[in-house]
């Protein structure tokens, strides 16, 4: 078992503040995009982007880096902030988001963004994707591994049962998926709108090492995708239990914040929350 | 010109709910998408009758089929990039083959999605759908003639496929004008060019044909509604009385109603044509306007191709 110093976690925790505060803000100036899912997701990528990966934001194209997929791809802000922190892209190219002309496109485009690996936006393809840049990395015997960010109302999708039996079948101990596991799709809540559960039994059946837990706590992330690098022969799958909005008191469970941007006044007020800490 | 503006959702979420009191065989499905096209009018209206599969759009068009194939009349609704694209096999085999009795009504069509980008901008739904026997394209032009089509393609057995937007459109028909498939409408009379328009972009036609007045040039302008089966006999009619044809779509230029129209010209008139259309790429994020100048769908293009086709005509 690794042991963490607090004060690592909470710079963690303070970058994961300020990409909240940066979706927002980006969101706010396109006039539209998806707040729930950026916020309920950016911890994972915090974690992934500044502990998890091998990776160069000076040398994108590294041969030997780790490959992050968005599969959810309507959470591009959240993805965006993180690149930028982490040095892709300046920070200020953020506010153009969704604009003519930029580099960030109101969904993934591997063509136009630094740092992004896959195209993604038509949801549930992104797995299977994965999927191929793992048999690559078998291919050429590189050690590099394959993280892919699901979301739960995405679980819907056919194509992500055909990538997981692929996964398995193919022994893809190279790929680990989270699936932001916060309780809403675009319609409702997915227990209402299309059930999923037993969502741990059903990757557990189609042959996935499952690890479940708080996707808002860092050491918990940490400690379930080290869990998952030590797996041999099988996929890994780490189901994050989060809240949609998190980080906002008014978008936590609002399922009206899942494609819309904040109006003037709900934008001050997310500010002062989230600009809060320091 | 200056046109009061409406949502297409809007009237066809309305048509649908009064389809529900009228008739106990409609029945609705959607994929994670009902807030956004309207079908959670219905939704709320019968819910007994309506199912939401969940985003799951190949999952959506079988399930449709089994429902047509027992009786019921199907309407399936989704955006147009995940209703023709993503589920292609499933409308293929299940729908358009066997013929069954199933309205694809997608909204979000074209690049004026705008912000999403290219990943929801779909410029290839038209031809996908024109291209598969057995199924009827129609393009509403407004939100008026939405309801209608709605209303008329209830009545029809087999596949449609309806093509709306996002955005709030220009009302160019009247509630009390007849709707007929088979038809198209002509929307101003003219006799030196004609220019045919679908969807949002007759609006445009419209606009080019007050410009082109102004240059002493006396433009017809259709709204080809229904590009499947196309009205050849009024499109032959234009081209014959006006000697130049201009096109103007919010589609690809491959595969779209400008190439339908073209190929009907090929076969039966030959007059100087021009396809004003999305050249053949991707579109990307950007608003409505800035997306419709860089990708050639404006009023001032459609001016252009009319003198562009002006000049060739004998
Ligand atoms: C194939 C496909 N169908 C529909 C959509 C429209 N859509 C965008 S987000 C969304 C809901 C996604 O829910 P979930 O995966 O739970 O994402 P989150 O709640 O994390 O934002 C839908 C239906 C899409 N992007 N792709």
């Amino acid at each position: 078992m690794e042991v963490y110093d607090g004060e690592f976690i909470t710079e963690l925790e303070s970058i994961a503040k300020k990409v909240r505060w940066h979706s927002i803000r980006m969101i706010y100036e396109a006039g539209s995009g998806h707040p729930g899912g950026s916020l309920s997701v950016t911890d994972i990528l915090v974690v992934l982007y500044f502990h998890i990966m091998k990776h160069d934001p000076k040398n994108p194209d590294w041969p030997d880096r780790d490959r992050f997929v968005l599969s959810k791809g309507h959470s591009a802000p959240a993805l965006y902030a993180v690149l930028a922190e982490a040095g892709y892209f300046p920070v200020d190219e953020l506010l153009t988001l969704r604009k003519m002309g930029s580099r960030l496109q109101g969904h993934p485009c591997m063509r136009k963004t630094p740092g992004v690996e896959m195209s993604t936006g038509s949801l549930g393809h992104g797995l299977a994707a994965g999927n191929g840049m793992a048999l690559a990395a078998k291919l050429d015997r590189k050690l590099y591994r394959i993280y892919v960010v699901l979301g739960d109302g995405e679980m819907d999708v056919g194509e992500n049962w055909e990538a997981a039996m692929l996964a398995s079948h193919y022994k893809l101990d190279n790929v680990i998926a989270y699936v932001d596991r916060n309780k809403l799709q675009l319609d409702g809540p997915t227990e209402k709108i299309m059930s999923i559960e037993p969502l741990a039994d059903k990757w557990k059946a189609f042959g996935w090492h499952v690890i479940e837990i708080n996707g808002h706590n860092m050491k918990e992330i940490i400690q379930a995708t080290n869990e998952a690098k030590s797996v041999k022969g099988k996929p890994s799958v780490i189901i994050c239990h989060t809240i949609k909005g998190r980080g906002v008191s008014f978008m936590e469970g609002a399922l009206h914040f899942h494609g819309k941007a904040p109006d003037e006044k709900e934008f001050n007020q997310a500010m002062k929350e989230l600009g809060a800490v320091e | 010109m200056t046109w009061k503006t409406e949502s297409q959702r809007k009237q066809y979420g309305r048509a649908l709910v009064e389809l529900g009191k009228e008739r106990s065989d409609i029945v609705v499905l959607d994929a994670d998408l009902s807030s956004s096209t309207r079908t959670s009018d219905f939704a709320a209206t019968f819910p007994e009758r309506f199912f939401n599969v969940g985003i799951a759009e190949q999952n959506m068009m079988d399930t449709a089929a089994g429902l047509a194939a027992s009786g019921k009349t199907v309407f399936a609704s989704t955006f147009a990039v995940f209703g023709t694209g993503r589920c292609y096999d499933q409308i293929r085999q299940s729908i358009a083959y066997p013929q069954l009795n199933i309205k694809i009504v997608a909204s979000h069509a074209g690049i004026t999605v705008g912000g999403d980008g290219a990943s929801h901008q779909i410029i290839e739904d038209i031809a996908l759908m024109r291209v598969l026997p057995n199924m009827t394209v129609i393009v509403p032009v407004d939100s008026v003639e939405t309801y209608k089509v709605i209303k008329a393609i209830a009545k029809t057995k087999g596949p449609v496929y309806v093509r709306m937007g996002r955005a709030d459109v220009p009302t160019l028909t009247d509630e009390n004008a007849t709707f007929e498939m088979k038809n198209a409408s002509v929307m101003r009379d003219g006799e030196d060019v004609t220019l045919i328009g679908c969807g949002i972009m007759v609006s445009r036609c419209l606009e080019a044909a007050e410009e082109l007045a102004k240059h002493g040039v006396d433009a017809r302008v259709i709204n080809l509604h229904t590009i499947k089966p196309l009205d050849e006999k009024t499109i032959v009619k234009a081209a014959r009385e006006t000697g130049g044809v201009v096109t103007a779509e919010e589609h690809s230029v491959i595969m779209g109603m400008g190439s339908a129209v073209a190929l009907c010209l090929v076969e039966n008139f030959h007059v100087p044509m021009k396809r004003v259309g999305i050249p053949d790429t991707f579109g990307e994020s950007g608003s409505c306007n800035e997306l419709m100048e860089k990708y050639g769908l404006t009023v001032e293009h459609i001016v252009e191709a009319a003198h562009d086709v002006l000049k060739r005509k004998k």
